[in-house]
């Protein structure tokens, strides 16, 4: 591990070439001090927050939950009937019980991408390992909460996510914080490792302050068979969020989806990109992303498709919808062909809300406000990523929610 | 007396700059169904958008009223409350809002929204399809008119309910508008005049140019458009001053 430790130290100061640089050292590293307890126990605001990002109190619809409040893992545990078939614990409590995670441990990402993946092995503050045995379809979600309960602190967590071979699950992660924490920066960087025949959804809901930066650094690798569905929401305003997480598809048949959401308001700047990189026969990849942008609020949409290997297949899809003349996007789809008979394509579309489309509306009784309402909403719509019904409800849920204020 | 329901005078309309209207009147009484005929870009759509207030349909001179009341500067949805109900051509498609969703605002029955998916012979299923999303031709029509119904005014406005459909489908339409009829009024704009074989129309006009070139009978009008294509309007327009009258 010295090896990384080096290479972290050499990197602290490289900025990131997407997204504004940030000063790592405004940050605070002196958290609050929580104790282990369930999470039924915390106090009402950090249930609220959590259950706004998708992350329940009770545990009978989550067959597993993890719960970090700024440096300290508060509560971890898999519900009864779901043991022997998941693991979950804090990713130190992992790498002192299994001697193997080494094997897994910044080996998708680079430890010296830049100064946050460099902080991140600096200054480790915990993260989730979560472990789908084999075979084991679990058929309810597993949940992640990293909160952060102290103004201006700095979490940088370290997740790593193993769907074993023939497994199937569903995780849903959800960062937020207090409502008195107003800055901060976190850093999550999560590894996934989608074996043979394995099946992974992956839905990460964050919702930050005005003044905080968040800086996840995420990839995954795909094996022969295997499915990797990313999913990705953010509606509340922040200072700043980069991120462009990449997945590889490295085995035969190996599939990978990103679906992201992003409702940029007041003055955020948001850089979000999605990357999958087709390695082998068969693989297959799709982006899809749904941006709006209102107030001063600017985003970066990125995605990037890479096709390595003859017979794949991928397609991005990146839409915007401007809300504001103060407002902006940016849509980046790049595609990157690197071997005869890699089918890769495209699309891009920014705009504002259709006139014609409230015009109809309002030919239904709808007054102008409710039919861009509906608009908008309609805009965020989750059914066209193809999520399991129960999920796909679940988000909608958390999207209508997050968005009811707003709209 | 008979009382009007539609009443459009001396209306003139420009989108971008551009007349599309000139100085149209048309009386539409209680009960009374008119049938408006036109060869394309001769401005019928264009006068069902301007009845229905939409922005980029400039009103230059004229005015519209609804059972009397003045309705030329109302937004939209006010006037289609006041019990406008209208069908459209091409209706835009909108992602992520469901027809379930839009017919539930304009009905609180469900009752009534499941006894005319019945009529127009669609699943319940179909409430569930983002609205004109990958529809096709038929089920477009079908759509408009269950939402024209459900939304339940005294005036029907139909544009072109009869095109892009095929046979079986046509007579399910035109049944269930010939049963709407028996107590609205209408205006139903139509390309070929295949809805008149399902209901019974009573004054039909010829747009011409943005302009009501030829009102008269319904099948007669139909027959000399038939006959002679729309050339016979456009010859009747030049030699006439006034509006021709079959």
């Amino acid at each position: 591990m010295s090896e990384n430790k080096n290479a972290a130290l050499r990197a602290i100061n490289k900025p990131s070439p997407f997204g504004p640089d940030l000063d790592i050292s405004q940050y605070s590293r002196q958290p609050k001090n929580w104790e282990p307890c369930p999470i039924s126990s915390l106090p009402k605001e950090i249930l609220e927050k959590a259950i706004e990002v998708g992350v329940l109190p009770e545990q009978e619809n989550r067959a597993a939950t993890f719960f970090q409040i700024d440096h300290s893992v508060i509560f971890k545990a898999v519900q009864e009937i779901f043991e022997n078939k998941v693991e979950i614990m804090s990713v130190k409590e992992a790498l002192k019980k299994y001697v193997w995670l080494k094997d897994y441990w910044w080996k998708i990402i680079s430890v010296d991408m830049d100064k946050y993946t460099a902080l991140a092995e600096l200054y480790w503050d915990q993260g989730y390992f979560i472990r789908i045995l084999e075979d084991q379809k679990v058929t309810i979600p597993l949940q992640a909460c990293l909160f952060i309960s102290t103004d201006n602190l700095n979490q940088n967590v370290h997740n790593i996510v193993i769907a074993e071979p023939g497994s199937e699950a569903q995780i849903i992660t959800g960062c937020t914080l207090h409502s008195t924490v107003q800055r901060g920066l976190h850093v999550g960087i999560t590894e996934f490792y989608v074996k043979e025949d394995a099946k992974l959804t992956f839905t990460m809901i964050h919702n930050w302050a005005q003044n905080f930066d968040s800086r996840p650094r995420s990839g995954a690798i795909i094996e022969d068979n295997g499915l990797f569905v990313s999913n990705y929401m953010c509606f509340k305003p922040l200072k700043s969020l980069q991120m462009y997480p990449v997945a590889y598809c490295r085995g035969v048949n190996a599939r990978a989806r990103f679906n992201t959401i992003i409702y940029g308001v007041g003055r955020s700047y948001i850089d979000v990109g999605s990357k999958i990189v087709l390695q082998n026969e068969g693989c297959r990849g799709e982006v899809i992303s749904r941006t709006i942008a209102t107030d001063e609020a600017k985003i970066y949409a990125r995605g990037l498709l890479q096709g390595e290997h003859s017979d794949t297949k991928a397609h991005l899809e990146c839409r915007g919808l401007l809300l504001s003349d103060e407002a902006m996007i940016y849509a980046v789809p790049e595609i990157v062909a690197k071997a005869k008979g890699a089918e890769l394509s495209h699309e891009a579309a920014v705009g504002k809300i259709s006139e014609e489309q409230i015009q109809y509306l309002m030919a239904r009784g709808f007054s102008k406000s409710e039919a861009e309402a509906l608009i908008v909403r309609g805009f965020m719509d989750v059914s066209i990523f193809g999520l399991p019904k129960n999920l796909e409800k679940e988000i909608q849920r958390m999207v209508d929610m997050a968005t009811g204020g707003a709209l | 007396m008979r009382e009007a329901i539609l009443e459009v005078q001396n209306l003139s309309v420009e989108v971008s700059g551009k007349r599309i209207l000139n100085d149209v009147n048309l009386q539409i009484f209680e009960g009374e169904v008119h049938v408006l005929f036109g060869p394309n870009g001769s401005g019928k759509s264009s006068l069902i958008m301007a009845i229905l207030g939409f922005p980029a349909y400039r009103i230059v001179s004229g005015r519209i009223l609804f059972r009397g009341k003045d309705i030329t500067y109302l937004p939209t949805n006010e006037r289609v409350k006041m019990g406008i109900s209208v069908a459209f051509q091409n209706p835009p498609a909108i992602r992520g809002v469901k027809l379930g969703g839009i017919l539930k605002h304009l009905t609180q029955s469900e009752k009534k929204i499941n006894d005319l998916l019945t009529k127009v012979n669609l699943p319940v299923s179909f409430l569930e399809r983002d609205v004109n999303f990958g529809f096709s031709g038929g089920e477009i029509k079908k759509s408009e008119i269950l939402q024209a119904l459900a939304q339940n005014g005294r005036l029907l406005i139909l544009d072109e309910p009869d095109s892009g459909v095929d046979v079986e489908n046509l007579r399910v339409l035109g049944n269930v508008i010939n049963e709407a009829l028996k107590d609205r009024s209408a205006l139903i704009i139509t390309h070929l005049g295949i809805i008149l074989q399902y209901i019974n129309a009573d004054i039909a006009h010829v747009l011409m140019n943005g302009t009501i070139a030829c009102s008269g009978h319904p099948t007669k009008i139909l027959g000399q458009i038939l006959n002679e294509g729309y050339a016979w309007c456009e010859k009747c327009l030049k030699i006439r001053t006034q509006r021709c009258e079959l």
